[in-house]
């Protein structure tokens, strides 16, 4: 602990008291969602309007906008919470676990929003709503994944119990989501290569890739303030005895 | 010496209970046989488009016989509270796990791969993809055991566990079917099938090494 600076190590402290924590993500939304009202509209003035139209694929690649960053938030998502499910199973944070479970569901909206944009984009360019690409088929195991911790969290009746069960599977699934993913892409793959990630240079324009950027830290932000809604309801819910509940529940009265 | 004489212990106990009680030895091996001669049928007496298809109806088959005969892994022990003894033993939990898991391969993948030639026959598979079916049901299903056996930690202590299992365990078993179908699909065709039978290996030793850690974790949650 001695390498991590003394403020970091108060401010996590800090956090892992339910009534501060609730309160401080009551005092941060609003900056939040200015920020990510903010992105977004940039991201999507640049990529609807300003970004040129693709030579080959005309105005319909402009799905990417919200494709590639739907895609990307999938994963990131599932490492979160596995990371969050690990802290929590080590040292018994409460709210670690929280952000954990209060993540599965955003995450598979995510999955499914990229299938389902993927789908909608693979019609008119490959001519099928669904082919077994490599891709689009791991996309598709990460969604039952995700929908596998939702239902373990929802089968177990004691919540406390429930996410240490769902921390597990979440490692035990990010162990996996590598593995799931190179065999999947050995199998069969058709999709396009990556675009952005490429080591060299990015194989896709300026004024393309800002906007998409934008878009994607946009996400991040849409993901933050879902998940920390999510978060305070599953805190209220399982800290309804507790005192400082109560205590605001009867002030705001 | 102590360890190990407990390691043996355990899976000899489970065996015993195994052959005291052989209708779960013998559900999952009629399953198997059952929804393999139910694909004939419904598809129709096509020779060749069974042939084609026949080592992914070998392979699905074999990952949902599996998935069925898993309830018992972990059930009976933890109904009659032998599971909490095993837990407080000195040992370590996740070698007693393992043992659990040995046996129960022992009486429900094992017996798969003596079924399997007579059920490749019944889909006219080539005589010489027969030896890498075999080989890969042999690196497979210990994997789909011990997989198979962290789902099932996790949901022992649910009324209704068997439904949420095959969502747990099913995705996870997606490596080895591409590479164990694949393999017999190429060893159909008289290819080599080199890489995939390492790729199945390491997956095997991966999954001997990892799965016991989440297996002893999940159980001691299941059973506080």
């Amino acid at each position: 602990m001695f390498l991590i600076p003394d403020p970091v190590v108060r401010f996590f402290h800090r956090m892992a008291s339910p009534p501060h924590f609730y309160a401080f993500s009551q005092r941060l939304m609003p900056w939040l969602v200015v920020i990510f009202l903010l992105l977004t509209a940039a991201g999507l003035y640049g990529g609807l309007y300003l970004a040129p139209a693709d030579y080959q694929q005309g105005d319909s690649y402009r799905i990417i906008y919200i494709h590639v960053p739907s895609a990307w938030m999938s994963l990131f998502i599932y490492v979160v919470m596995a990371v969050a499910g690990a802290i929590g199973l080590v040292w018994r944070i409460k709210l670690a676990e929280i952000v954990a479970i209060s993540s599965a569901p955003i995450g598979a909206s995510f999955t499914f929003i990229a299938l389902v944009t993927g789908s909608l984009w693979g019609k008119p360019m490959w001519g099928t709503w669904w082919v077994w690409d490599a891709r689009l088929t791991s996309e598709l195991i990460l969604l039952f994944l995700y929908l596998g911790v939702i239902g373990l969290y929802g089968a177990i009746d004691d919540k406390r119990t429930a996410s240490r069960a769902v921390a597990i599977l979440a490692l035990v699934g990010v162990v996996n989501i590598p593995i799931i993913h190179y065999s999947v892409e050995w199998w069969n793959t058709l999709h396009q290569g990556p675009t952005v990630t490429k080591m060299d240079k990015p194989s896709i324009h300026v004024s393309m890739l800002v906007p998409l950027l934008l878009m994607a830290a946009s996400f991040k932000f849409y993901y933050l303030i879902a998940m920390l809604q999510q978060a305070r309801i599953e805190l209220l819910l399982r800290e309804r005895n507790a005192q400082w509940v109560k205590n605001m529940i009867s002030e705001s009265k | 010496m102590f360890l190990s004489r407990a390691f043996f212990a355990v899976i000899r106990r489970d065996l015993v209970l195994a052959l005291r009680r052989r209708s779960e030895i013998a559900n999952p091996l009629l399953f198997f046989i059952l929804v393999i001669t139910l694909f004939p049928l419904g598809i129709g007496a096509q020779p060749h488009l069974l042939q084609a298809i026949a080592p992914g109806i070998i392979w699905v088959s074999a990952l949902l016989a599996a998935m069925l005969s898993l309830d018992s892994l972990f059930r009976s022990d933890f109904d009659d509270g032998s599971l909490e003894q095993m837990l407080l033993s000195p040992h370590p939990t996740t070698v007693l796990v393992l043992a659990k898991i040995i046996a129960h391969w022992l009486v429900t993948g094992l017996p798969l791969l003596i079924v399997a030639p007579l059920l490749a026959v019944f889909l006219g598979m080539p005589n010489h993809s027969l030896g890498t079916l075999l080989l890969t049901l042999l690196l497979g299903t210990p994997v789909l055991s011990l997989i198979g056996a962290v789902g099932v930690a996790l949901t022992v202590g649910l009324r209704r566990g068997g439904m949420i299992l095959s969502l747990l365990v099913l995705p996870l078993y997606v490596p080895v079917l591409i590479f164990a179908g694949n393999a017999v699909q190429m060893a159909g065709s008289g290819l080599p099938v080199d890489a995939q039978i390492n790729i199945l290996i390491a997956i095997l030793l991966m999954a001997l090494v990892l799965a016991p850690l989440p297996v002893a974790a999940a159980l001691k949650m299941s059973i506080s």
